[in-house]
């Protein structure tokens, strides 16, 4: 990964060593220095060979972030993407003998991507979290406990949403993790808006990230809201799980541009590609994009590249996906190459990575086990009280 | 000292500002330039930081206070006009009206919305809506009618924990004035006999309270006596007093600047014949605007709201049922 400024021209401007603090406003420096001032720059961040340019970010002690050895956070994310799938293929089988309604949707492929945000929040922090339908991994990373999903699948009562809301549409908005809502691009704005209070009340430091498909960043609301961040200049990383996709929509109908990072030049962001199969990849990305704007440079846009390697939800066979995108780089599992690579490195071996499948399914048989113990919701003891206000809810008027 | 209705927005703004760390102002250039209607004027400068612009974005301007409630923050939202929140339906509807069921964190923060028509303003800035939102659940629908109430009511629906859509009438802002500002008002969700009366009920709110109140004056000239009950609140609805007011006058006209189909004087008449079906000695008459965009010129535009006259001549027809 690195940082290339492209111009209109077709000239390339690359920022070279110990640049850790490059900012679209040092690019358009640049730009007016090699006198490009008038034209119309935009910036990309591609991938390029580490020979090209400089060492990996991973490596380069410039922060508290990146002075963490590489497998101190590769190990960790690995292990909540292993528990993210094993509980995600849980899930589908409960859903194929009818013991969930509703759907289930997964993000089988996209753990990598989605789970390597997530270790650079902290929760405890103050970090906001609005994860979508396809991070579990994210969410697990962020410190959303195992029972949470399978209670909100099984619409427990003793869930976060109680049965009041299901599957994906979960959260605990006071431990900073949004419940989102189906509407997509919908989180962004409301992710902004904790930031936002948060700047009022004089606390800085905090990030908040949402994350979204390359579906939803068709949507007004996603335009609305990283406009809005970035003329707030807030905290804000916004995570774009580019898989190809959308229900079954392939991206030249969803947008025109050539790449959806080119969208950061339009908000005024910074933006960043990361190959979303490739862990290191994405935790060095998303290393850098939550530094940044931890630090106060405003929010950041970082696009993965990578394959959803299931239906849109368990009931689509995703027969539209042609097989020559099937066969693809895009197509890679992210956890067997995170597998391989922590074999490759000898920062464990066979028998470790067999012993930590082993523990989650371990984890997830026992949260199933009790969730299914559990009560079921009970319509007579429902309040049917949309209000916190009690005395002003008018919920009981059409029953 | 002569308060306007407009004045009474201001001044609670001001007052929830001073008094609450937790408010903020955010809506279309309503800090330096104190807003279209100036119901912000110069509180940008009173309060720094704490009124802020907005981009032309009314979803991620609802989203944004959805986000600043969860976290403990009381916004106040300005739409330049109603209208424009049917860009934020959604974040409204959805967003804020399911957050407290679904997840039992309640979202407290105020849209305001300068409703209704006025000479000239045509379609897009004319609207009514509290019937829209009323509709859903989560949501508490305010109209005050009156300068006191302006004020009162903003301030009572700053404090309320749950999201309150707050229709303020754009027609009252500089005409309605008052002495002074109140202590206290009415609490949120009663009903207010605006006139007494035993002959028929009006149920109204907002600017058609003055529409009903003038009605009313010109029948008294023919000795009918005519009851004004002024809602204040779309949602929830003062049952009780509405069925007290019909158990007295038998007969019921509901008036609402809102379009015809459905909507608050339609479930105000469902209640009524549901719950007092014995106390009517007439069929429950509405009059609402008409069913098709509102026009511009004021020749159509007054034909197509009701009006005093249009008032007077329905209950006119009610009382000789
Ligand atoms: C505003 C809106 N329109 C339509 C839908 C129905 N819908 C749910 S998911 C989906 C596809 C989303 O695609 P993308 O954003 O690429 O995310 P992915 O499912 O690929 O992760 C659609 C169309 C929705 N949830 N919200
Ligand atoms: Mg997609």
């Amino acid at each position: 990964m690195g940082i290339v400024g492209q111009l209109d021209d077709c000239r390339k401007l690359e920022f070279g060593e110990g640049d850790r603090g490059a900012t679209y406003s040092d690019f358009r420096t640049s730009c007016s220095e090699i006198g490009c001032a008038a034209r119309k720059p935009f910036f990309r961040v591609t991938r390029v060979s580490a020979a090209k340019t400089h060492r990996p970010l991973s490596t380069r002690a410039t922060s508290k972030n990146q002075t963490i050895a590489p497998h101190k956070l590769y190990l960790p994310t690995y292990k909540w993407m292993l528990l993210a799938r094993v509980l995600e293929d849980k899930l589908a089988s409960l859903y194929r003998s009818g013991k969930i309604v509703g759907g289930v949707y997964l993000g089988r492929g996209q753990e990598a991507f989605s789970a390597a945000l997530s270790v650079h929040l902290d929760q405890a922090g103050g970090d906001v979290y609005a994860p979508l339908i396809r991070d579990m991994a994210g969410r697990l990373a962020f410190g959303e406990a195992l029972i949470d999903p399978m209670r909100t699948y099984l619409g427990s009562p003793l869930g976060p949403m109680r049965g009041r809301d299901g599957n994906i549409h979960r959260g605990r908005p006071r431990e900073g993790m949004l419940a989102m809502i189906s509407h997509l691009g919908a989180m962004v704005s409301v992710v902004n808006g904790v930031l936002l209070a948060r700047r009022l009340r004089g606390i800085s430091g905090q990030v908040g990230a949402a994350c979204v498909g390359d579906g939803a960043t068709s949507t007004g609301s996603f335009h609305e809201a990283m406009n809005q961040a970035a003329v707030e200049k807030l905290p804000l990383v916004v995570a774009v799980a580019n898989n190809q996709f959308a229900y079954s929509t392939p991206t030249d109908r969803q947008y025109a541009c050539a790449d959806l990072v080119d969208r950061a030049a339009g908000y005024g962001v910074m933006g960043y590609r990361c190959d979303g199969t490739n862990l290191e990849e994405c935790l060095t990305t998303f290393g850098e994009a939550v530094r940044r704007a931890r630090e106060g440079e405003g929010p950041q846009l970082v696009v993965g590249t990578l394959l959803r390697l299931s239906g849109h939800g368990e009931h689509d066979d995703a027969s539209y996906v042609p097989a020559a995108v099937r066969k693809s780089a895009l197509a890679a599992d992210c956890i067997e190459l995170a597998g391989q690579r922590i074999l490759e490195r000898r920062w464990a071996g066979e028998a470790d990575l067999a012993t930590w499948k082993s523990d989650a399914v371990n984890q997830v048989e026992e949260v199933l086990e009790q969730v299914a113990s559990e009560p079921v919701p009970d319509p007579t003891g429902e309040a049917w009280c949309s209000l916190s206000v009690r005395h002003l809810c008018e919920g009981n008027l059409g029953a | 000292m002569n308060v306007t209705y407009l004045d009474a927005i201001r001044e609670a703004q001001a007052k929830a500002l001073a008094q609450d760390d937790r408010v903020f102002l955010y809506g279309q250039d309503i800090a330096g330039f104190g807003g279209a209607f100036k119901a912000t004027k110069r509180l940008a400068e009173e309060f720094p930081g704490r009124v802020l612009d907005s981009p032309i974005s009314e979803d991620a301007m609802v989203g944004l206070a959805i986000g600043a409630a969860i976290d403990g923050m009381r916004p106040i939202i300005e739409m330049q006009f109603a209208d424009f929140s049917s860009i934020a339906f959604n974040q409204i509807v959805n967003q804020a009206g399911t957050h407290y069921y679904r997840t039992g964190v309640p979202v407290p923060f105020v849209i305001r919305l300068p409703s209704g028509g006025n000479k000239g303003s045509g379609p897009f800035h004319s609207q009514s809506l509290e019937s829209l939102y009323a509709h859903f659940p989560g949501l508490v629908v305010l109209m005050p009618a009156t300068v006191e109430d302006a004020y009162t009511m903003l301030l009572d629906a700053v404090s309320l924990d749950d999201p309150v859509i707050f229709c303020e009438h754009k027609m009252l802002y500089y005409h309605l004035k008052a002495e002074k500002l109140p202590e206290e008002g009415l609490p949120i969700g009663k009903a207010r006999i605006a006139r007494a009366g035993t002959h028929a009920t009006v149920v109204t709110a907002g600017a058609m309270l003055h529409e009903a109140l003038k009605a009313a004056n010109q029948l008294a000239e023919e000795a009918w006596d005519i009851e004004v009950v002024d809602l204040r609140s779309a949602k929830p609805i003062d049952t009780d007093t509405l069925l007290a007011s019909v158990a007295r006058t038998g007969r019921i006209l509901c008036v609402a600047e809102s379009f015809p189909w459905g909507g608050l004087n339609a479930e105000v008449i469902a209640r009524v014949v549901g719950e007092g079906f014995h106390l009517l000695d007439a069929p429950p008459m509405r009059l609402n605007s008409r069913d098709t965009p509102i026009p511009y010129h004021p020749n159509l535009w007054a034909a197509h709201r009701p009006t005093a006259a249009s008032i007077t001549t329905a209950l006119r027809k009610l009382l000789g049922f």
